[in-house]
């Protein structure tokens, strides 16, 4: 099973690599861009397991190391 | 006194932090491997600064998960000091020892160079002879040093007295430009609520003698030492 976990910050958190791609978006004439926030994303290949055992070890994963809940949301997408 | 450098891969602070406190000591401090599941008989832990494990992930996350921390956390909890520089900073933030994070700094940019930090804590009991109000001059150099926390955790912070340092001018006032990364109410550093986990974004250890061009870093180290022996 492959599942990918996003991360980005808070909403209020300052986000620079945001900003500065959304400067450079305006700089090449994209005017419609309002607000740019930059995350990251995690792929993981792991064992066949259920996709509810699956959220649950994930869910613990971000909690333990891949996100900082303090400054960072996460979302786990499962693919097949 | 004894004291413990923890010792992580890619961190480039180690030997400056065992130098400064060597000489600050009668004793040379323990340096004890990242992977070490125990920590030697020890009354100072000291997390050194410089990009372990290479900044993956986040700055300090995959430290703050290395065997040796779930002792530092375990000791720390039961009173034991710690002091936690620049990246040592992030992974205190990390392992929960402190509140916040350390985000990128607000204009992106690399800092290296020395600051002026107001003394803000009158219960400082690693700075003993710091006064409340006085300022000092310590180098800083960080990519992430951008002190971030909710507003419930800065009132609590200030309102209990955990914020040991302050970027300032050199007159102590706290102006915007003498910020150097965006970190909230200027903060550079902060005591735990038990008073006995200091984290500093500041190098204290690159100023400690003339030679280096200052020695305010030795009068921390001496006045840390001074408070534990």
């Amino acid at each position: 099973m492959k599942a990918r976990v996003h991360i980005s910050l808070k909403n209020g958190v300052l986000d620079p690599q945001g900003k500065a791609i959304s400067n450079s978006l305006h700089g090449l004439g994209f005017e419609s861009v309002l607000d740019v926030r930059q995350g990251k994303t995690i792929e993981l290949d792991l064992t066949d397991m259920s996709k509810e055992t699956a959220e649950t070890e994930i869910d613990k994963m971000c909690q333990q190391l891949l996100a900082n809940t303090v400054i960072e949301n996460y979302s786990i997408e499962l693919i097949d | 006194m004894k004291a413990s450098v923890i010792v992580f891969p890619g961190s480039n602070c180690d030997r400056d932090l065992k130098v400064a406190l060597a000489a600050s000591m009668d004793a040379e401090p323990d340096m004890v491997w990242h992977g070490d599941s125990e920590l030697p008989e020890t009354d100072l832990i000291a997390i050194p600064g410089g990009f372990s494990y290479g900044d993956y992930l986040r700055c300090g996350a995959m430290a703050a998960n290395s065997p040796v921390m779930r002792e530092v956390v375990k000791k720390a909890q039961n009173g034991t000091p710690v002091v936690a520089i620049c990246n040592g900073f992030q992974i205190a933030t990390e392992t929960g020892m402190l509140p916040g994070a350390l985000l990128r700094n607000a204009d992106q940019s690399f800092v290296c160079k020395d600051v002026d930090l107001l003394v803000t804590s009158e219960n400082n009991r690693f700075v003993g002879s710091f006064k409340q109000g006085q300022v000092v001059r310590f180098p800083i150099a960080h990519h992430d040093g951008n002190y971030f926390a909710d507003q419930e955790t800065l009132d609590e912070l200030e309102g209990e007295g955990q914020i040991a340092f302050k970027y300032a001018t050199q007159s102590g006032e706290l102006t915007e430009d003498a910020n150097p990364n965006g970190s909230l109410g200027n903060i550079a550093g902060i005591y735990n609520k038990a008073g006995n986990v200091l984290g500093l974004m500041p190098h204290p250890e690159r100023l400690i003698s003339d030679a280096l061009g200052g020695t305010d870093g030795k009068s921390f180290f001496d006045n840390l030492v001074n408070s534990i022996a």
